[in-house]
């Protein structure tokens, strides 16, 4: 299986997430340059963390019409896995690939700790490795994580089962709606993330609750290719 | 041709920022602001005279990517 980590000028996040595909799963991964315009040879695509642009603008909105981007909508429509985490999330909505928009942190602040999060679907390609309701260790980092969708998004989300991930309990940080923390699209091959789940991938780092997404990617890919499961 | 775009934060989508700075004010005495909302002011330079087609196109530039229509709103102005 091969990983694409998408690069834009102001990403950040891209050592870890390509760090994290080699250290949990030990697949081939590549980064490529925001300007790249052919994802072919990809079969997951990960849109990493940062402040792609800046944020000028808004955050994730100069991103969205990068070149590569064209190509990431290509392989959302031909059902290949994408995970946008924390900026990559902001532009994957930027981007219509997701529904709703990233605000700023009611509190105002940026926000730097771990959170703990509810599975609430681990029916996707991205979490199949995680029991449904398992609350898991993971840290976020960011200003404008606040998830909001108007009402009518809302009930489509619920109804098709799109809420991946929420804050558990009372802590949510940021103040988006209904404690969302992760969505995916319909299709579920698209999902996306304010939380950092490449930077949970060792004790070492505080916790290793996000391995099982990497882990989860890999075993979905297995499965559409009819290889070994992995354990 | 110049065209002014103002970019503000729809009604229904909380303004965290704008209740903070209308905190700061109430602080500094003027009670009687009941509300503050932020949004961007962005001045563009057009070379066209064309204004039906500077303000067609002024409109494709908001929706795509001056202004994130799920939670701003934006209008403008065309001079010149």
């Amino acid at each position: 299986m091969k990983f694409a980590v998408i690069v834009f000028p102001g990403s950040n996040c891209d050592i870890d997430c390509y760090k994290a595909v080699e250290d949990t799963i030990g697949q081939e991964v590549d980064y490529v340059w925001h300007t790249a315009t052919d994802l072919s040879a990809y079969d997951a695509i990960l849109v990493p963390g940062g402040f792609s642009y800046g944020d000028y603008l808004r955050c994730g909105a100069m991103a969205s019409y990068a070149p590569v981007m064209n190509e990431v909508v290509k392989a959302a429509e031909q059902g290949k896995f994408i995970l946008g985490i924390c900026n990559g999330f902001q532009i994957l909505t930027e981007a219509n690939l997701l529904p709703g928009a990233l605000i700023r942190n009611t509190g105002l602040k940026f926000r730097c700790h771990q959170t703990s999060l509810e599975v609430v679907n681990n029916g996707t390609a991205f979490t199949n490795q995680y029991s449904q309701g398992e609350i898991i260790d993971i840290p976020i980092a960011h200003g404008e994580g606040n998830y909001y969708c108007d009402d009518a998004t809302l009930a489509e989300l619920k109804a098709n089962n799109q809420i991946v991930f929420r804050y558990a309990g009372d802590t949510n940080p940021n103040g988006s709606v209904e404690n969302i923390a992760g969505i995916s699209n319909k299709k579920g091959n698209v999902v996306g993330m304010m939380p950092h789940p490449e930077r949970a991938v060792d004790q070492i780092l505080g916790s290793e609750d996000g391995k099982r997404m990497f882990t989860s990617i890999l075993n979905a890919w297995r499965e559409q290719h009819g290889a070994a499961i992995n354990g | 041709m110049k065209a002014k775009v103002y970019v503000t934060i729809k009604q229904n989508v909380l303004d965290p920022q704008g209740q903070a700075v209308q905190g700061s004010l109430h602080t500094m005495g003027f009670a009687e602001v009941d509300k503050v909302r932020i949004g961007k002011y962005l001045e563009l330079e057009l070379d066209t005279n064309d204004r039906a087609e500077a303000e067609a196109r002024v409109k494709v530039m908001c929706e795509k990517l001056l202004a994130n229509t799920v939670v701003e709103d934006y209008r403008f102005e065309l001079e010149g």
